[in-house]
């Protein structure tokens, strides 16, 4: 007993996370009083400050539905800008709560990191970004191209295994800072730029002229970006999956923002059980949460629709189409169990 | 107190006379502090390894035998895509290794002359010595290397409008492109004339001062030197048949292809370090010759040497003394602050290994190498510049 005592009391203050690596998250979180989130540095419509400081953007709403299922206030978040290279290592350490930083989900980082994911709220596929002086219409003419990457991400693996699949030569150009690598495709230290389609889209905004450039059309691999946490706590795990269930859920059921409150009202026993109306309901009391968990995340963010279009979709800057992320009753994936 | 005691050794010594004794106080101290040591030690060691297998992360190094699946932008030896982790770690040592030991040539070399010139009697030269000294001894080393790296991207021109020189040496801002040589049959003449030259030449220095200490001749040893180590390489290229041929760098649709080439965020950090670094050594040089006596030059001076002469034979070795120490500190400060290449996408040591640290996930097991493996250079450099100061310590008779 001494020995954990000693052991916990030197090894929070050597390592910092022997305390907050064990004990339940949620209990954690609601002591602290806000969800401590891992989001990208600055990607335009997922996450970035706005000219107020205030973090915007479709990972961020996330963050900010999370918040809203346990606090009832989606305000109640803290944001962590992670690198690439650091994100993981954060999440493993305690030092965020949840990692919502388009991540992808394979199945190295599911069991030898020690990350769990299970809900993909982007399915993305990695594409190639190029001057429109190059005349460049596909990947496969790409032989003999500086390409411009990001250190220590799946684009990175794709991208080597892409061009060796195809007996292409390049010569990677890599940096760890996304800020870096736009840097470096501006100057024209590289012929290509590549990283996830949403990624290219994003950053094709940032640069001076965006109607110079262009997006090739191969999509050479599959990116289902997600929200990741640590193993080894499953209520927190299920709060944090059902979260994003909630969204899409609310989007198939037609539930906005706007109507939230008159869809209490329904006569729809499964609307009514998913807003936690319906009488004796436990959902959101067995989840850890209040039974208007849902409700609150709606009237918080909206449903995934809402989050998606004011964010990325058709009526913003990145003019992204549902595409795949459509719901799986309009020829998309995005798709959620049952809330019963 | 000790005296007493010893003084008295019949009686009983009470607890009180331990706690005075300063011997037993002094080893109560340092077993206490070598348990605390350990104790911290073993705590941190432990609890990591709990938290590591709380958070079902796997561990060990067996990783680095894994399939690495990226590319290096610069390597010295093969490597590709299909390389394990292992090798692509040692990529980044070796680059790690070259960009320190070119920039402690460059560093030393041009520490030399600007701290000499800081003593100049020549008040352009002086001034201007320490207008470098004090510009590059107060801007933080990252902002040098962004400096020269933002500098060569953006004022250098784009990879379609490269700068042609001479030789077919383009110029852009994707860096250097030379000819490549190939050497083609028994061009290891080539070297071996060279190693030869250089043996050789030695020889003839030993047995010139030597005659010299004999009999006064002076000898050109210089020259003679130059021609052995120049003209016998030379000689041996062409008994070979000139076995040397050239891979041109030629404009491809993107990019220079063939050819070899310097990355610019080679040349960046290489800059950076070396003329950072020299702004150190330059102090240490002034430093170390102001340190000689005056009396000494002025003995020299009394003795009829020449002022050049005076420098060579009589304060530089003396200054030696004082300078090599702190050139150690200033060459280890150099090799460890080239991690900071990571910054601008040089894949040094660190930065090929977190990168491998980010794919595997194993944090621990990649901070510890490159904790060991940069322990080890500045370790072995050192080792290095002890031995070289023993050598030049004051031999006393």
């Amino acid at each position: 007993m001494k020995k954990t005592l000693l052991s916990a009391a030197i090894g929070a203050a050597v390592l910092g996370f022997a305390s907050a690596a064990s004990a339940a998250t949620l209990d954690n979180v609601k002591s602290k009083g806000f969800v401590q989130c891992g989001v990208n540095t600055g990607l335009a419509g997922f996450a970035a400050p706005d000219s107020g400081g205030n973090w915007t953007g479709f990972d961020v709403d996330y963050c900010r539905a999370v918040a809203a299922a346990i606090f009832g206030d989606p305000s109640k978040v803290k944001y962590t800008p992670t690198t690439a290279q650091v994100r993981f290592t954060a999440l493993q350490s305690g030092e965020i709560d949840l990692l919502a930083r388009n991540t992808t989900w394979t199945i190295s980082r599911d069991t030898a990191l020690g990350l769990n994911f299970r809900y993909v709220n982007y399915y993305d596929g990695q594409g190639f970004m190029v001057p429109k002086s190059l005349n460049v219409n596909s990947a496969l003419e790409l032989s003999g191209a500086a390409v411009c990457v990001q250190s220590g991400t799946t684009t990175e693996l794709n991208l080597a295994d892409y061009f060796k699949a195809n007996n292409l030569q390049y010569n990677p150009v890599v940096f760890e800072k996304l800020e870096e690598v736009n840097a470096a495709y501006q100057a024209g230290r590289c012929d290509v730029y590549t990283t996830d389609q949403s990624g290219l889209y994003s950053l094709r905004l940032s640069l001076s002229n965006p109607d110079e450039h262009i997006i090739l059309p191969e999509i050479i691999s599959k990116e289902p970006l997600g929200p990741a946490v640590r193993q080894g706590d499953d209520q927190w795990f299920d709060i944090v999956t059902w979260a994003g269930y909630a969204l899409v859920q609310a989007e198939e059921f037609g539930i906005t923002q706007a109507n939230v409150d008159e869809m209490k009202n329904s006569t729809n026993p499964d609307i009514r059980r998913f807003l936690g109306v319906e009488a004796d309901t436990k959902i959101g009391t067995d989840l850890g949460l209040t039974n208007d968990w849902a409700y609150n995340i709606v009237k918080g963010v909206g449903n995934y629709g809402e989050v998606f279009e004011r964010n990325i979709g058709a009526n913003t800057p990145l003019k992204i189409q549902r595409g795949l992320n459509a719901l799986w009753s309009k020829g998309g994936l995005q798709y959620a169990p049952p809330v019963r | 107190m000790t005296d007493h005691a010893a003084m008295a050794p019949s009686e009983a010594r009470t607890l009180r006379s331990y706690v005075y004794d300063p011997r037993y106080r002094g080893i109560f101290f340092q077993v206490l502090t070598l348990l605390i040591v350990v104790v911290l030690g073993w705590w941190i060691f432990d609890n990591t390894a709990e938290n590591l297998a709380r958070s079902g992360t796997a561990s060990g190094y067996g990783f680095l035998r894994g399939r690495a699946g990226f590319d290096i932008g610069q390597s010295l030896i093969s490597y590709t895509s299909d390389s394990t982790y292992g090798r692509a770690i040692v990529v980044g040592f070796i680059n790690t290794v070259l960009v320190a030991v070119l920039g402690i040539i460059t560093a030393t070399i041009v520490g030399f002359v600007v701290g000499i010139g800081r003593l100049s009697k020549n008040w352009l030269i002086a001034k201007l010595c320490t207008l470098y000294v004090e510009i590059f001894r107060n801007i933080p080393v990252l902002l040098i290397i962004f400096f020269w790296y933002k500098g060569v991207l953006d004022s250098l021109p784009q990879v379609r409008d490269s700068l042609a020189l001479p030789f077919n040496v383009f110029l852009n801002n994707r860096g250097l492109a030379f000819p490549k040589p190939i050497w083609g049959e028994g061009a290891w003449l080539i070297p071996a004339a060279f190693l030869v030259g250089i043996i050789v030449t030695i020889g003839v220095a030993r047995w010139a001062k030597q005659r010299q200490a004999a009999t006064g001749k002076q000898f050109h040893t210089i020259w003679t030197g130059i021609g052995l180590i120049v003209g016998l390489p030379i000689l041996a290229f062409f008994v070979a048949g000139s076995p040397l041929t050239f891979d041109y760098p030629i404009a491809g649709r993107f990019n220079l292809t063939g050819g070899a080439r310097i990355l610019p965020e080679f040349v960046a950090l290489y800059l950076a370090l070396s003329l950072y670094t020299a702004s150190f050594i330059a102090e240490v040089i002034r430093a170390g010759i102001r340190g000689v006596p005056k009396g000494q030059s002025e003995a020299s001076f009394a003795l009829g040497m020449q002022p050049a002469q005076t420098t060579r034979l009589v304060v530089v070795p003396q200054a030696m003394r004082i300078i090599i120490p702190p050139l150690t500190s200033q060459y280890l400060n150099l090799t460890k602050n080239s991690s900071l290449g990571v910054a601008i996408g040089f894949p040094e040591l660190f930065s090929t290994t977190s990168t491998t640290l980010n794919q595997t996930g194993q944090a621990v097991e990649a901070i510890s190498i490159m904790l060991t493996v940069y322990l080890a250079i500045s370790i072995a450099t050192s080792l290095f510049m002890n031995w070289f100061n023993a050598k030049m310590a004051l031999v006393e008779r």
